[in-house]
This record gives C-alpha cells, structure tokens and sequence, in this order.
C-alpha cells in the first residue's frame, strides 16, 4: 500500500529523481573540512526555527523589549532552551561559515567554474555577520544597546558619508526605538530573505557544478 | 544465512533507527511544543485578602467608598486595574462590604446621600443600604465580599473573575 502510493507520488513529484541529483550525486573523495558547508545549512535552518519560536513572545520595543526576553527565560517553558540555541547558534553559525570560507579559499575551490558559487558564498558570509550585527540589539540589554552604540559608530568615522550612514544605520541621529525596529525588521525580513535566496543559487550551483576534490602535488605536472 | 529466529542486521539497524528517531524528535518537537502552549496552561491567581484598615475609620450609617489597585501581571506587561467597594457599618458590630460593581453590566454604583440609594448611572439600577435591588434592570443585589479583623484591620477577600 505504502509503496503504491509511493509510486503514484512518485511517478507526479519525481522524488526519486530529487533523491537522486541531490543526496546521492557523485563526490570525489573528501574530508571532514568539506562538511561546513551542511554545518551551516543546518545552523540556518536551526536559527530559523528558533528564531521564529522567540518572535512569539519577543517585542521589538525599548519598553518591553528587554522584559519579554526576561519572560522568555525565566516564565516561559523550555523558553531559555529556544533561546540559548539560538543564542549559541548564532556564535556558531558565524564561525562555521568563516570556517567554511576559509576551507573554500585554501582548497582553491573558487576558481573556474565555481567564480558564482564563490561569490554567493561571500555575501552569505556577510549577510550572516550582518544577522549577528542586527540579532545583538535585540535584547536589549547594556551589552546590546553599547554593543550597537558603537558598532553603528565604527563606519561613522567613514570620511564625508559617515555621518549618513550612522543616519541610516540608526534611523536617526541617536540609538532608539526606531533603531530597535528596524534592526528588528532586518534581522527576521530582510537578511533572511536575502540569505534564503543566495543559499537557494548556492546549492544549485554546488548541485550543478559538483564540489571540487582536495588538491593535490600532482595535479600541478611543473612543480615536484 | 541467518537462523530463522536470529534478528537480520538490516531489521535491528531498522529498529535501533526507528526508536532513536522516535527519542530524538521527542526530544526536539515537545520542548516546542511546551514553549507554544505554556502562558495558556499557566492559571494566575487573583485572590488576596485586601486591609481596609481600622473597622473605627468608618462612619456607622454611611456606605465610604473605598478604593485599592491590583496589579496583574501579563508576560511582560504589568496592568494595574482599579477597585472600588463600599464599607457599610449598620452600627458598633454589624457591617458588610460591598463591590461597586453593578451586577447589571459591571457600570460602578455610587451611594447617593439624598436618595439612601446606590445609583448605577448606566441604566438607573438602584440598589439599597445593603445592596438589594430597589429598581431597574440588575438581576441581583450587589456582590457582598468575605470579610474578617484581625488586629483591628478589616480585611476583605478579593478574588478577580
């Protein structure tokens, strides 16, 4: 029964098709350096998940911003566990996708023809440093508020436009409950739209390209 | 080959599989589930014995309004709602003490001196000294709290609802 109905989803979706380009295409031998990019996947979609669960009881306003992370802690059940993996999730995210930079550049798996896989890579690097940057304010606490104070601070001190960007960064002259918002808006619409989609062009393009092999002495006859 | 009563590798790597699984989306799904349903299971309570103060401050013959605040809190938000009640000394003993709360549609009644009379404003419910209707629409005399002294304080017993 099961595999009948199996087969009629199967014979309209092509699932056995997806099953097959995606989870069971050809690698060439790799090691473990090569599993950060899934480490990151997974920690989006963690991120994602938790990051969903807190909006139900977070307020992105200087009045109760703070005290709803409070009661996210302390009131709510299993509220400090969503929290703290989202919290360790972020740090995380943050250093597996570095790492998994790293791995890419000194594999030299940027080069042809993976230039575009590279350079989605690249913005989804900073979009995630960018939800770390926006996800820090949220809390609203000393930390967060003098944490951005001076993060918003830093390109101010860019020459002619600075002041500007603090402007833009900050929705206005000081840190406020315009900056909360909209810090708020870019952190759960804005930089996950953005990331959703480069991860979507990423994928395929590891999909369609094939992931590079370790390099190796001999591949390079000139040298020894 | 297998013995036909020895469990095939395959069928026990299929079990351990299923009951891991099973452990591990527990495991994840129910803390999810718990944080969704958790300020619904939780039952505040609104009940507390309100002092009034010393039974003497009261005048005997006069229902004195008496006016107190009960802060609710709500997740992160504090909601301070104000009550009022009427202190009725008949003499040296006896007393009762009333909400101001029309039992009609929850409009607050005020003790009018001249009439001898709790008037509702909304609907023109009356209700006399001792909170039984005398007129208008409300279904039942004023609500009549518990009361008790205990070290020369009047008490009352609240209970929101």
């Amino acid at each position: 029964m099961a595999e009948k109905v199996f087969t009629w989803l199967d014979e309209r979706l092509g699932l056995t098709t997806i099953y097959n380009t995606v989870l069971d295409r050809k690698v060439p031998k790799v090691n473990w350096w090569y599993t950060l990019g899934s480490a990151s996947l997974f920690l989006f979609v963690i991120q994602a998940v938790t990051g969903i669960f807190l909006t139900v009881y977070y307020v992105p306003s200087p009045d109760h911003a703070y005290d709803s992370v409070q009661f996210i802690m302390n009131e709510v059940a299993f509220g400090w566990l969503i929290r703290g993996i989202h919290h360790w999730g972020a740090s995380l995210m943050v250093l597996f996708v570095f790492i998994h930079m790293l791995r890419t550049f000194y594999f030299a798996a940027y080069k042809y023809p993976r230039e575009i896989t590279w350079l989605t890579g690249v913005f989804l690097l900073l979009a995630t440093i960018g939800m770390g940057f926006t996800g820090y304010l949220l809390p609203w606490n000393q930390r967060a508020y003098w944490a951005t104070t001076v993060g918003t601070e830093i390109p101010g001190t860019a020459p002619l436009i600075g002041d500007f960007i603090i402007r833009i960064l900050r929705g206005g002259t000081d840190l406020s409950a315009v900056t909360l918002a909209r810090f708020f808006s870019v952190h759960i619409w804005f930089l996950p739209a953005i990331i959703l989609l480069l991860i979507g062009i990423h994928m395929y393009l590891v999909i369609r390209i094939g992931i590079s092999s370790v390099p190796h002495k001999e591949d390079n006859p000139k040298e020894g | 080959m297998a013995e036909p009563n020895r469990l095939e590798r395959r069928d026990f790597v299929k079990v351990v599989v299923a009951v891991l699984g099973s452990i591990m989306g527990a495991v994840i799904v129910l803390p999810g589930i718990g944080y969704l349903l958790s300020p619904a299971l939780s039952v505040q309570k609104k009940e507390a014995w309100i002092p009034l103060g010393p039974l003497e401050n009261y005048p005997i013959g006069v229902p004195t309004l008496f006016s107190f605040t009960q802060t609710t809190v709500n997740g992160w938000e504090k909601t301070v709602n104000s009550h009022g009640i009427y202190v009725v000394r008949f003499d040296e003993v006896n007393y009762t003490v009333l909400s101001n709360m029309c039992t009609h549609l929850s409009c607050r009644v005020t003790w009018q001196e001249d009439l001898n009379e709790y008037i509702c404003p909304c609907h023109d419910g009356h209700f006399d000294i001792e909170g039984q209707v005398t007129f208008g629409p409300p279904p039942a005399p004023l609500n009549e709290f518990e009361t008790k002294i205990e070290d020369g304080n009047l008490f009352i017993f609240f209970a929101e609802g």
